[in-house]
């Protein structure tokens, strides 16, 4: 394959994301599709642009839903990159993964492997672990007999399944779960590749062997020059395992720089509230915590502007309040209110699909927006802090509606501050870092 | 069970009955290979309105262990022992007497909330279910007051009362299950890993959901997990667990700042938390129930496991800081085991563990 001449090939780079963008279709028959009607766009991967240096752990750390899964797949050509690009630069020069097909991709997984979740579904139950482990050198036609064996023997001697012969012939559900984990990993390993995307690779595992896991690829990377994407939810084990972390939401990647740095000063506060979130077996790490509310949203109905602010604890103006945030506003007073009471305000409101199409000015209410408009007032002394209120810039009617005027939002690009890289309103372009916009949370 | 173990436990007994008492409970799975002693011989009580937290490793018996206080085993399984609920013997009970205890009585926690919701009922229809169950002559107006009151606790708003369950996120539907337990009142629930599906940020608010349960409600909860960071977040005691025994139970503070037993202590190594900063794990793995160790069940992989702990069981004993834990090594430290002869009390030669022997 032809090197593109616009790829800057950095050579400690081995491989580029540049405004990746994985995005799946969504729903409607063909009529709407013809017609383009009604059709929704999942975002599943959002405009990423990522190095992965050689020899460096890379983390990749989100809830469910963050894209972090689709994007490890995308590494490996395993998801449709609908925008942008990925490049891997191998030992035959630069090759961009985004674009390959059939032939290609199978040769790039020599260089590029995966180690999945869930090491009882990535082994297929009726294929003995030799069969397993060596289906790669037999698909590529590397080696076969008893020059295969004697490479399967030696990969399960790397990880740790001694004696290999004990193992060769046994089936997965002979074995334990972190022992199927090893013999996933000894397939991966088996190319000799570069680059190994390993996805949750202990959260399905107890306690005790996640540790023991994570010793083993450290050990690996060592001795094979490994290069890893480290994909995980859990922050602790990336605190330890990874070199970089690159902290994703809803497609994005919202905060990316060194683990020494991300976790000694973590400036996004989606950032912060997942390190605050960490349960902590020392009874005298205990602190009480200001948890964000609510839950990732839908990422075929991404909130307006910054993607986290309906959840964010330190939101300002211009971080995208919508519509949306005014409905969830209502819906939690209502928790706190008796049952008579919230007949009586929800008869007033009237339907809160007037709230449910995203948009700055939304237009609500059943007809009295005196009484509308007084409720707004009551939720408003209720809780002053509410971040919500920050963004109205002013409450007026119109046509029998309230109106409620947002300040227009803004969509946070990944800017510098400091040593690491974040995408929040509250570092913006050329701003000074310091200090931390809100001690709170910290 | 020895008479020491009876006066040490009458000794920490509050004045307070206590909601469940457990005495010598065994729990066995018929297998072709034999009995598997899924539970084997634990004692301890619950205290009105606490959280106590269970934790171990997998296959060491935690889940069977709270099934079986509701009486929810499978019909291969046989339980032996004592085990009193506010005061009544449950295994004396008829299954028909027993079903009419769960819900009302004894309720249950899951960890997949979308499995255990009807798809085709609507919220409100699983709260008239439930609550017409065991208060057959309720009417709607007052049903519909329960559950709205129930939801508001969890922080559902009501105006999502009549949405079907996949119209709600996770971490709402695992809210909807506890209020789905939780609205009939019952003393004692049992939560078996009821976080382990959700995402980082949902589950610290479930568990601040389930910590905050005894401000709210009378329910005495025992709390499954396999995460350590949880039981110290959100219990008050705690118990751990290894092949079928309780091996340690205490106030979490105490257990955790100072463990007795060794596996727990290896156990909180092993937790990869945010101050870790080396890899520790347990060589081995948790034991074949059907022929478990000989000795304490632990010794094959215990740092501290001298000659004794091969041949003899422990004693479970109360331990400074009120701790109970069954341990020799616990026992020489605090020199209980001075009169034994040396031969004993010689570090035990191990066999080696091969590396990826492991669970």
């Amino acid at each position: 394959m032809p090197t593109k001449p616009e790829l800057s090939v950095d050579s400690e780079t081995v491989m580029d994301l540049d405004d990746l963008e994985v995005h799946y279709e969504l729903g409607g028959g063909i009529l709407s599709r013809v017609f383009g009607l009604g059709t929704k766009t999942v975002k599943a991967v959002d405009g990423v642009t990522l190095g992965l240096r050689k020899g460096e752990v890379l983390g990749v750390v989100g809830e469910s839903g963050s894209g972090k899964t689709t994007l490890g797949r995308a590494l490996l050509g395993l998801a449709p990159t609908t925008g942008g690009s990925i490049t891997y630069h191998g030992s035959k020069g630069a090759r961009r993964v985004s674009s390959m097909h059939g032939s290609e991709l199978r040769d790039l997984r020599t260089d590029i492997q995966m180690v999945f979740q869930d090491p009882h579904a990535a082994l297929n139950p009726s294929m003995d672990i030799e069969t397993a482990v060596g289906h790669p050198l037999k698909i590529h036609g590397i080696a076969k007999g008893a020059e295969l064996r004697q490479r399967v023997v030696d990969v399960l001697d790397k990880v740790g399944l001694t004696p290999p012969e004990r193992y060769l012939s046994k089936y997965p559900s002979d074995l334990s779960g972190g022992q199927k984990q090893r013999a996933v990993i000894a397939r991966a390993i088996i190319l000799d590749p570069e680059v190994l995307v390993a996805d949750e690779p202990v959260s399905m595992l107890d306690m005790s062997v996640r540790a023991k896991i994570l010793q083993l690829m450290l050990d690996l990377k060592k001795d094979l020059g490994l290069t890893y994407v480290y994909i995980s939810h859990d922050l602790a084990s990336a605190k330890f395992f990874c070199d970089r972390i690159a902290i994703m939401y809803l497609g994005r990647v919202v905060e990316v720089g060194s683990t020494e740095e991300i976790f000694a000063d973590p400036k996004h506060p989606y950032t912060r509230a997942l390190l605050g979130a960490i349960p902590d077996p020392d009874p005298n790490r205990i602190v009480v915590r200001d948890l964000p509310r609510g839950e990732i949203p839908d990422a075929a109905n991404p909130p307006l502007g910054c993607a986290f602010h309906p959840r964010c604890p330190v939101a300002v103006s211009n971080c995208g309040w919508e519509s949306r945030d005014l409905r969830v506003l209502l819906e939690d007073h209502w928790t706190r209110r008796d049952p008579g009471a919230y007949e009586r305000e929800s008869g007033l409101v009237g339907s809160l699909e007037q709230l449910d199409t995203p948009t700055t000015h939304p237009h609500f209410g059943a007809g009295d927006t005196v009484a509308v408009t007084e409720l707004l007032a009551r939720i408003k002394v209720e809780d002053p802090d509410e971040p919500l209120w920050r963004g109205v810039d002013r409450i007026d009617t119109d046509s029998g509606k309230v109106v409620v005027h947002f300040h227009e939002g803004e969509d946070p690009a990944l800017r510098t501050a400091g040593g690491v890289e974040v995408a929040c309103v509250l570092y913006p372009k050329d701003a000074p870092v310091s200090p931390t916009p809100d001690a709170t949370l910290t | 069970m020895s008479e020491a173990l009876e006066e040490t436990l009458h000794e920490t007994t509050p004045p307070t009955p206590n909601v469940v008492e457990a005495r010598d409970l065994r729990v066995w799975y018929g297998t072709d290979r034999g009995p598997v002693r899924a539970v084997d011989g634990v004692s301890f009580d619950i205290r009105p309105g606490e959280i106590l937290g269970l934790v171990g490793e997998s296959g060491c018996g935690k889940s069977t262990l709270g099934r079986g206080l509701l009486g929810l085993l499978p019909d291969g399984a046989k339980m032996d022992g004592q085990l009193r609920f506010e005061g009544e013997d449950l295994l004396a009970l008829s299954k028909r007497e027993l079903f009419s205890r769960r819900g009302s009585q004894l309720g249950m926690i899951f960890q997949e909330p979308l499995t255990r919701l009807n798809p085709l009922m609507r919220i409100s229809e699983h709260f008239r279910e439930t609550l017409r169950t065991h208060n057959k002559g309720m009417d709607k107006a007052e049903i519909d007051r329960q559950a709205l009151e129930m939801l508001r606790q969890m922080g559902i708003p009501p105006t999502r009362y009549r949405s079907y369950p996949h119209e709600f996120s996770g971490g709402m539907r695992q809210r909807i299950m506890i209020g789905l337990a939780l609205v009939l009142k019952p003393p004692f629930v049992v939560a078996d890993e009821p976080t382990t599906a959700l995402d980082v940020l949902v589950e610290a608010q479930i568990i601040r959901i389930l910590h905050d349960l005894r401000q709210n409600f009378d329910t005495s909860l025992l709390l499954i997990t396999h995460n350590l960071g949880i039981i110290a977040e959100a219990c008050d005691r705690v118990a751990v667990m290894y092949a079928g025994r309780i091996v340690e139970i205490g106030e979490a503070r105490t257990v955790f700042a100072t463990p007795q037993h060794p596996y727990t202590r290896e156990l909180l190594r092993s937790t990869i938390s945010l101050s870790t900063t080396g890899l520790n794990f347990i060589p081995g793995s948790p034991p074949d129930l059907v022929e478990p160790p000989s000795g304490c069940h632990f010794h094959p992989r215990c740092p501290d496991a001298m000659a004794i702990c091969a041949t003899r069981a422990p004693v479970d004993r109360v331990h400074a800081g009120g701790t109970r834990a069954e341990c020799w090594a616990a026992d020489r430290a605090e020199g209980l085991l001075d009169d034994l002869p040396e031969a004993d009390l010689a570090p035990l030669k191990q066999e080696e563990i091969s590396v990826a022997d492991e669970a």
